[in-house]
């Protein structure tokens, strides 16, 4: 299980024969220091480098490479040295001389039978030009790893000084690492200000420039996470007043990095990031709605005052107040404009790679993820329904992701929406729409989970949506052929009430799971196309009663329906549309946001025009399930 | 390093190297008076609430108070309700973190107000203070102590407004009576 480590998190480390690869995008330097249990380095000889490639426990490549590979055992490195450091370092002269313009280099530890331990991207590197990237180190006898990530914007000297090292013998390795020496101005800005290269890119550094750091308080604390709230990085200009009418000027904000998040997995760390993009989205519009709104309502304030104003109401006078008027509500909306472009640029290029790092649960479905399915063995914490879209926010779209299990059920609604006229030439194709839109849904309900962990069972009361269920009949994929007719219906609503009614039974019971043989132990998603065609009553009162009791001991609900054509029932039949999450077929803005209350725009997660992906996944599912029994 | 402010009192909120400030804490403390005599260790509860008032050209555009804990624009956040006063001394009570890099280009004032939800006047408050905090860093920008409070129940504290392309925070120390933010709208206005 490899540990995904962020800045400052240590890990134990279970073997002491590691391979280190470390993959930049550019060649870099890579080498090693031992110290002793302070973190001294007692001189050169103590340094790996490509001058001096082989240590005691430890051998680092002789050359600066794209792909590194160190070789580390532990158990070979003298007792002394209680830490080892791999540092890595962007050579002096040729190509960039900061990280912050080069990719993210990426660590991972592996142990001798390749498996793959821990794994840790340096991110949020900026001026830097050398950087300790991880720290071996013993711990009461046992080693642990830890994400470093601490930079040094004079380079590998002033990296070696903060070491101990004396700065003749910093000087050697570096001579020896076939680095020119350093700049003589760069050397004396180090020797001046020891906190420089840390302390430019910590915010929490409250090390007064010109102490000397002390020791062990090197390791730069910051989490990456999202430094948008609060903290962001010093290095952006201040955004108020006329500053933020020139966003590029200044430093560039730290490039955004996939999971960027808390949480206790990557899945978890994905899913919060999205959340907190969805909610910068919600809040970066509020401001500049509400500053745009602000400015139209003083405009019009103040071209009522200039009409008022009987001295100024005739002759050139008044033009000009009405122009100077317009004008200020232009600066002003301009203002505000290019507040929200820089955000929507940050967040746009944060999504661009959180996209294809979604697992096949949260991607859509013309992500190559897909491409590659394989049924997974844990279901995933969540499902992503659709996009979410604000006018002001195209071309970004915010992944609409609900938890699994699903708390409430859904429903797709096939009934009028607030379409441009023509865009849907009759009912039925809407209705096609919906139930295509139902298929993708349950598809993808069915791809996320297990084999034989989730089951779709379908009441098609008049056969309509055969065409749509095609995908999951044609792979075999229903645990039952599409009910049809009102006995087909209340055989279904039955066998699944039942089967609510005995999983309480067994939760009440103490014995969660217990259930009879013929009753599947697969959680169920029940797909009812044009409700409430076929339901009698009874029918109608068992499908409210799964509506309320399903989710918990997991029966869900997905209704394809369009609620005018229950107009009979009154208002007997609000509770469950309530109840249910509303989803549509085709992009419409109703999905309002917890923070502002925005009305977001939702599309539908499905498949590109002409794409097979569907059948190649369900493929893969029906595969699986044939194996898996 | 900290300035204690007195009323009327101006200070930029400019870093001395020159950069402007990029986030500060408006922190709220306070503890209730004892009372004297028989059952002295029973004191009485004090609810104080701090709230700030963002204002566009002297129109109030959004709040934040216990019942709406962040702007809608997400700039200023809230750290929730304190119904007690503090326990320990010294540390903030109530606190509104201002992220003053995102505050909307219109918002050009900011008024942070307390007030007593629970009726006391400030007389039985004591050890109250109210500071601005470098939220980079820690530091204590200002403070400004409410001792010596009277017969009133709210106290508009002080605004930060926008002066050139940074901030400054005024102290106003301007007493007045209320339960709630709304009660010192008027109050405020004439501050602006």
């Amino acid at each position: 299980m490899t540990a995904e480590l962020v800045r400052g998190q240590n890990h134990p480390l279970s073997q002491v024969r590691l391979e280190i690869r470390i993959s930049a995008g550019v060649p870099v330097l890579a080498g090693a220091t031992l110290g002793d249990e302070n973190g001294t380095v007692h001189g050169a000889q103590w340094v790996a480098h490509p001058g001096a490639p082989a240590l005691p426990g430890v051998e680092v490549a002789r050359q600066a490479a794209v792909e590194h590979r160190l070789t580390v055992d532990l158990s070979a490195v003298p007792e002394a040295v209680h830490r080892v450091d791999v540092f890595l370092a962007l050579p002096a002269g040729a190509g960039p001389s900061r990280f912050g313009a080069v990719p993210a280099p990426c660590t991972t530890v592996h142990g001798p039978d390749d498996t793959e331990l821990a794994r840790y991207t340096v991110t949020g590197l900026d001026t830097e030009a050398a950087v300790i990237a991880l720290e071996l180190y013993r711990r009461q006898g046992a080693w642990k790893i830890r994400a470093m990530g601490q930079g040094y914007a004079d380079g590998l000297p002033a990296l070696l000084a903060d070491q101990g090292l004396r700065e003749a013998d910093a000087l050697a390795v570096v001579r020896g690492a076939t680095i020119p020496g350093p700049d003589p101005m760069a050397s004396h800005d180090h020797d001046t200000h020891p906190a420089h290269g840390a302390g430019r890119r910590n915010p929490y550094d409250t090390r007064v420039p010109g102490d000397a750091p002390a020791r062990g308080s090197t390791i730069d604390h910051t989490h990456p996470r999202r430094p948008r709230h609060l903290t962001p990085p010093p290095s952006s200009p201040p955004a108020t007043g006329g500053a933020a009418a020139s966003p590029a000027t200044g430093g560039q904000p730290a490039p955004p990095v996939a999971g960027d998040a808390v949480g206790w997995s990557m899945e978890e760390r994905l899913y919060n990031q999205v959340w907190g993009m969805f909610e910068d989205l919600a809040r970066t519009t509020a401001a500049y709605r509400s500053a745009v709104d602000f400015a139209d309502a003083r405009l019009e304030k103040e071209l009522d005052q200039a009409l008022a104003d009987p001295r100024a109401r005739l002759g050139d006078g008044n033009a000009a107040v009405r122009e100077a008027a317009r004008t200020r509500r232009e600066q002003l909306a301009d203002r505000a404009r290019a507040v929200l472009d820089r955000d929507l640029a940050q967040l746009i290029a944060e999504s661009e790679v959180v996209e294809p790092a979604l697992p096949p649960a949260y991607a859509r479905w013309d992500n190559p993820v897909w491409r590659g399915y394989r049924v997974p063995a844990e279901p995933p914490m969540a499902l992503r329904l659709g996009d979410l879209h604000l006018p002001e926010s195209l071309p970004l779209r915010i992944p609409l992701l609900a938890v699994l299990p699903l708390e409430h059920g859904l429903w797709i609604d096939s009934g009028a929406t607030a379409m441009p006229e023509g865009a849907f030439a009759d009912s039925v194709a809407l209705r096609r729409s919906a139930m295509e839109a139902a298929v993708a849904l349950a598809a993808r309900l069915l791809a996320v989970h297990p084999a034989g962990e989730f089951a779709v069972r379908v009441i098609d009361p008049a056969g309509a949506g055969a065409r749509a269920l095609r995908p999951l009949t044609g792979a075999g994929l229903l645990a039952a052929p599409p009910a049809s007719g009102a006995a087909g219906v209340a055989e279904v609503l039955e066998r699944l009430t039942r089967r609510v009614d005995l999983a309480q039974m067994a939760v009440r019971g103490g014995a969660a799971g217990a259930l009879p043989d013929d009753v599947d132990a697969a959680q169920q998603l029940l797909v009812v196309n044009d409700f409430p065609h076929g339901f009698d009553d009874r029918a109608v009162t068992r499908l409210r009663y799964l509506a309320d009791e399903g989710p918990a001991v997991g029966v869900h609900l997905l209704l394809v329906a369009d609620r005018a054509d229950t107009a009979g029932y009154g208002p007997l039949l609000d509770p469950l549309w309530r109840s249910l999450m509303r989803l549509t077929p085709v992009p419409d803005a109703y999905v309002a946001d917890p923070w502002v209350g925005h009305a977001w725009t939702y599309e539908p997660a499905l498949p590109p025009a002409g794409s097979r992906i569907l059948e190649q996944v369900l493929g893969e599912v029906a595969t699986a399930r044939t194996k898996y029994k | 390093m900290s300035v204690n402010l007195t009323k009327g009192q101006a200070i930029s909120l400019e870093k001395n190297d020159g950069g402007t400030l990029t986030a500060v804490r408006m922190g709220l403390g306070w503890q209730a008076a004892k009372r004297r005599g028989l059952f002295g260790s029973r004191t009485r509860e004090i609810d104080l609430d701090a709230s700030a008032v963002l204002f566009a050209e002297k129109q109030p555009v959004d709040v934040v108070f216990f019942r709406h804990l962040v702007s809608d624009d997400g700039s200023v956040r809230h750290t929730g309700d304190n119904l007690v006063g503090g326990v320990g001394q010294g540390g903030d009570d109530e606190a509104i973190l201002v992220d003053l890099q995102r505050v909307p280009v219109h918002i050009d004032q900011i008024v942070f107000t307390v007030n007593s939800f629970t009726g006391q006047t400030f007389q039985e408050v004591e050890n109250a203070f109210c500071r601005l905090v470098d939220e980079t860093n820690g530091q204590e920008l200002a403070r400004y102590t409410l001792a010596g409070g009277g017969e009133y129940t709210a106290q508009i504290m002080a605004k930060v407004h926008r002066a050139g392309s940074g901030w400054t925070m005024t102290a106003l120390g301007t007493p007045a009576n209320g339960r709630t933010f709304q009660d010192l709208m008027p109050a405020i206005l004439p501050h602006l």
